[in-house]
């Protein structure tokens, strides 16, 4: 899935006018990566140094840090002049349909749903919901199926940890049940 | 010799019923995640690292070869039967390969494949078992300072050689550095980027930040994206070659080989070159110039034998020097230390026994995937019918799954999600990956060797370039660098800023 190359979306069926906008979003992409290098030369600052050790911790994150800095601003540069990122194409990707953030929410709400109650409801549990939850936010309609199916992967992924890796995943409210 | 006869000790080791059936797992395995559209082989041995956690390091191993070749050969089917390539690699097999396939030549295109991929794995590992151990001998002898330098070239050559765009493949490998730099710093013991938290005293885990970038962030971006309409895949029979189609196909093979080889070998390395001129070397010798565009054998056969031969050669440079070139080896090498090995010129010499034992079962594990997958093609292709979905529902589960068995923990998932916000966003932004999963493995071996390099030196940073072989590297590195708009420029101004590789790639899809 890596460094896929294909070509960018602006050749072909779009609509010139609408490719040419600069693609005002890689500005809040600057913005992250100025503040991620900012907050590394900062944290950098609060180590201490040893003794007999030319080089010390806070060499590596400075000249990260700044780098990082000196990349965003070239970004937020290029942006302006209206540089335009090259998106990932891929199998299932259509990148001729508008972006679905609504899709994505969903998908994000689910896990942080997961992450919150893993430890109260187990893996069988959590992980069976976890299925559930991305295949109904991916559109899915066939709802009592797709339980039946994420109940039956979390239970023999449990068992395959448990019995064949003897890794016991959290087993949660089914405690004793499993 | 000697090398041969360590291989065939090996091979012994690797040959027990039980080790091949660990074998046979991985290639099913491997298949089976490599078919399923939106997972390529380095997602495909992320989200399976978890599997093999429990194993002894052998077992491992073998699995681990399994699913390295599996997860390839997997890939090529997608690409053949949905004209779609899951990665870089694959875009040349898909070209001619779905033209066969859309001519009813499905069965064919795949064989060509899988024996082409066979024989250019097979001659590769050859290849690694002649080359690594020399490479290994000559490298216990390079000090610190060279392997700086050999860090910084590979690091460098993979983030400005690839890729289109110079600046969003520094932003990628410099959030990498960033994000190996979390966690204790060795000599001092003070946490870095901690935020005050204890789980992140620890460096990340390759494993989650991984699986995030790839799977979870490929679940998301397709989520953005998702192709309404169904895509058209081609049925398939059971796979064979006829007379003309073995006589077009041994010269590409070969040819493939000799080309992916050494371009996996190199620190610089990475399959789409080769792929792409195992491409053109075909197309121009062809005697059936009128079939390339249409689903000439020879377009499939070349470049399926390169990018395998190139996918074998990665691992003199990981086994011999540690250095990961592609984001599967990357994540191979994460693999290895998560059991306590660390790659490079020493384990040839500690611990003979489990390199050779891992050179043996790459030969097994591509013998198993020739024997098990042509009888199941057909199988596979049904994979492509999964709904969409269920298909990344399920990645999804296995994804966090994967995090949250390493350590039990659910921050483990909470950072999955986190790294997988980043890799959607790095879709969005066209930050290319490989120089992010990288930059997270080598900075901190880099910096380990760095302080290493000068503390000898009490300091002084000409330690830096104190070894014939580090300025060496650092030439290449400068040419690498100056010498392709060097060489624009010469020959005159043609086209605003864009390699012309890419160019010519954009052309031909």
């Amino acid at each position: 899935m890596t460094e896929t190359r294909t070509p960018t979306p602006d050749t072909g069926r779009t609509t010139a006018p609408a490719e040419r906008r600069p693609d005002r979003a890689q500005l809040g992409l600057a913005a992250v990566l100025l503040l991620a290098g900012a907050y590394t030369v900062h944290d950098a600052t609060t180590l201490n140094v040893g003794f007999a050790d030319p080089v010390g911790p806070r060499v590596f994150p400075y000249v990260v840090g700044s780098v990082l800095v000196v990349l965003s601003v070239l970004l937020a540069l290029a942006a302006l002049r209206g540089d335009r990122p090259e998106a990932e194409a891929g199998e299932d990707v259509d990148l001729d349909q508008p972006s679905d953030w609504v899709t994505v929410a969903k998908l994000v709400g689910v896990l942080v749903f997961t992450i919150a109650t893993l430890g109260l409801l187990g893996w069988a549990v959590s992980g069976a919901l976890l299925f559930a939850g991305a295949a109904w936010s991916l559109g899915s309609t066939t709802l009592v199926r797709d339980v039946l199916v994420g109940t039956v992967l979390s239970v023999l992924s449990w068992y395959g940890f448990f019995v064949g890796l003897g890794i016991p995943l959290s087993p949660g409210i089914l405690d004793g049940i499993l | 010799m000697d090398n041969l006869s360590l291989l065939g000790d090996g091979l012994l080791h690797a040959l027990s019923p039980e080790n091949l059936l660990y074998a046979a797992l991985g290639v099913l395995l491997g298949t089976f995640v490599g078919v399923l559209p939106g997972i390529g082989p380095a997602m495909a041995v992320a989200l399976l690292l978890p599997v093999t956690a429990g194993l002894e390091p052998t077992q491992a191993f073998i699995m681990f070869a399994g699913i390295y070749y599996g997860g390839m050969y997997g890939g090529s089917t997608t690409s053949i039967l949905l004209n779609t390539p899951g990665e870089s690699a694959s875009v040349m097999t898909a070209i001619e390969g779905n033209k066969m396939a859309k001519k009813g030549r499905a069965a064919q295109a795949l064989a060509t494949a899988a024996i082409g991929s066979f024989i250019a794995g097979t001659i590769g590992t050859l290849g690694v078992v002649l080359f690594a151990p020399a490479l290994a001998s000559v490298a216990v002898d390079i000090g610190a300072p060279s392997y700086v330098a050999i860090t910084v070239m590979s690091l460098v050559l993979v983030t400005a050689v690839l890729g289109s765009s110079k600046l969003r493949g520094f932003i990628s490998l410099f959030l990498g550095l960033l994000i190996g730099l979390v966690g204790l710093d060795l000599n001092t013991g003070q946490p870095r980027l901690a935020f005050g938290t204890t789980q992140l005293a620890d460096p990340l885990s390759v494993v989650v930040v991984a699986v995030g970038i790839f799977a979870l962030g490929e679940t998301l971006w397709v989520a953005a994206h998702l192709r309404r309409a169904p895509l058209r895949i081609t049925p398939v029979g059971q796979p064979f070659l006829g007379r003309e189609d073995w006589r077009r196909s041994w010269g590409p093979w070969l040819r493939g080989t000799a080309l992916g080889f050494p371009f996996g070998a190199i620190p610089a390395g990475g399959a789409e070159t080769p792929t792409f001129l195992s491409y053109l070397a075909e197309k121009k010798l062809t005697k059936h110039p009128e079939e390339f565009g249409e689903g000439a054998i020879e377009g499939v056969a070349g470049p399926e034998a390169a990018n395998n031969a190139s996918a074998a050669g990665t691992m003199v440079p990981l086994l011999a020097l540690g250095l990961p070139v592609t984001a599967t080896a990357a994540v191979m090498l994460a693999a290895l230390q998560g059991y306590g090995i660390t790659p490079g010129p020493q384990l040839m010499e500690d611990q003979p026994d489990l390199v050779w034992t891992l050179l043996a079962s790459l030969l097994i594990g591509n013998t198993l995937l020739l024997v098990i997958n042509l009888p199941l093609a057909p199988v596979w292709a049904r994979l492509l019918r999964i709904p969409r979905p269920q298909l990344y529902a399920g990645i999804l589960f296995f994804a966090t799954l994967g995090a949250y068995a390493t350590n039990q923990d659910a921050f483990d998932v909470f950072l999955l999600l986190v790294f997988g916000l980043l890799g959607l966003a790095m879709r969005r932004f066209g930050l290319p990956v490989l120089p992010l999963i990288l930059g997270v493995i080598l900075g901190p071996l880099m910096e380990t060797k760095l302080r290493e390099a000068l503390t000898i030196s009490d300091g002084s940073p000409s330690a830096l370039w104190s070894e014939p072989l580090a300025v060496v590297v650092y030439v290449v590195i400068v040419l690498a660098l100056v010498g392709p708009p060097l060489l624009r420029r010469l020959r005159g101004p043609r086209g605003p800023g864009t390699p012309g590789a890419v160019e010519r790639e954009k052309e031909l899809v």
